[in-house]
């Protein structure tokens, strides 16, 4: 089993990186890109038989105090 | 008047803020990450670097060691906590600070002499600095942006928790002096309760003629001045 942990930047907090990436997008002459957002991705792994509801409630306190930072980052966890 | 500094693994400015604090007349000592307990302390430095690599995000794991737990129980019942650049991503990281510190809006890495304006100078941080004094300090980070979500920023306002930000040479608060893109060229603040305070600049590293300014002692000699007052107090 795999959890897959998804990071971005909140809409309102300014990302340098994201704007970098969409300029250079924009100078190599890909068009019609109007947004660039640079977060991380997490995968993580979990022993065969783990229970779903319970790892979901686990990794989103998890993801809550550590994989991410709930004032600057939103987050999206999957299960599979 | 004893200080304490944290060292995680890759602090790097912790024998500096010994030094400044040692410098100035006061003693300090070092507090190993694992120790669970801070022992007689009057004042916790959490001190500049790259605390545990700075993996995952700037201060997201040195927050979980035992030593910060005893840090914040320190800081629940009073004791004076400073954290200076990786330190003030650690203290915003354990919730002991509001806002966070994000990647600078140029993507580099800033390391330079920039001027702050203190903005008040009811603190104990603050309480000693001349008024009017704008302080030449150096800066040393990548990740020193301060933000914070509106309401936050009129909480910090209304409660007078802005403590420094970044200025020109003669205290204009301008965006050219803004080393990093930080929200209202914020550079520290307090919490509410004003014993916990937060900085991107290095006090530390400008307490001495040498070293190019020794306006940074300015902090520390706020620092010493709150806790003889308090001692006062106590005594009285």
């Amino acid at each position: 089993m795999k959890a897959k942990i998804i990071i971005t930047p909140k809409k309102a907090v300014l990302d340098p990186q994201g704007k970098t990436v969409q300029t250079a997008l924009a100078h190599m002459g890909y068009t019609g890109v109007t947004g660039v957002h640079i977060g991380k991705y997490i995968e993580i792994d979990l022993a065969p038989g783990t229970d779903k509801a319970a790892a979901q409630k686990a990794l989103n306190d998890a993801a809550h105090k550590l994989l991410s930072n709930p004032v600057i980052e939103d987050y999206k966890l999957e299960i599979e | 008047m004893n200080f304490s500094v944290l060292q995680f693994p890759a602090s790097n400015c912790d024998q500096d803020a010994v030094h400044a604090v040692r410098l100035l007349g006061h003693s300090a000592r070092l507090v190993w990450h694992k120790d669970a307990a801070l022992g007689d302390t009057d004042v916790v430095i959490v001190p500049g670097g790259f605390s545990y690599g700075d993996y995952l995000r700037c201060g997201a794991i040195a927050r979980f060691s035992p030593v910060m737990q005893a840090v914040k129980q320190f800081a629940d019942n009073g004791g004076l906590v400073l954290g200076i650049c990786n330190g003030f991503q650690v203290l915003t990281e354990a919730g002991l600070l509001p806002g966070a510190l994000i990647r600078n809006r140029d993507l580099q890495f800033h390391c330079e002499n920039i001027f702050l304006k203190t903005a008040t100078n009811d603190s104990p941080f603050t309480n000693k600095i001349p008024a009017g004094k704008i302080l030449r300090v150096p800066i040393a980070h990548g990740e020193g942006c301060y933000f914070a979500d509106a309401e936050t920023l009129a909480k910090l306002k209304a409660h007078n928790q802005i403590l420094w930000q970044y200025c020109d040479a003669t205290g204009n608060l301008t965006d050219s002096a803004n080393p990093n893109g930080a929200l209202q060229n914020i550079a520290g603040i307090c919490n509410e309760k004003r014993n916990v305070a937060g900085l991107m600049p290095h006090p530390e590293r400008a307490c001495e003629p040498l070293l190019g300014s020794d306006d940074g002692k300015w902090i520390f000699e706020s620092i010493f001045a709150a806790l003889k007052n308090k001692t006062v107090a106590q005594a009285a």
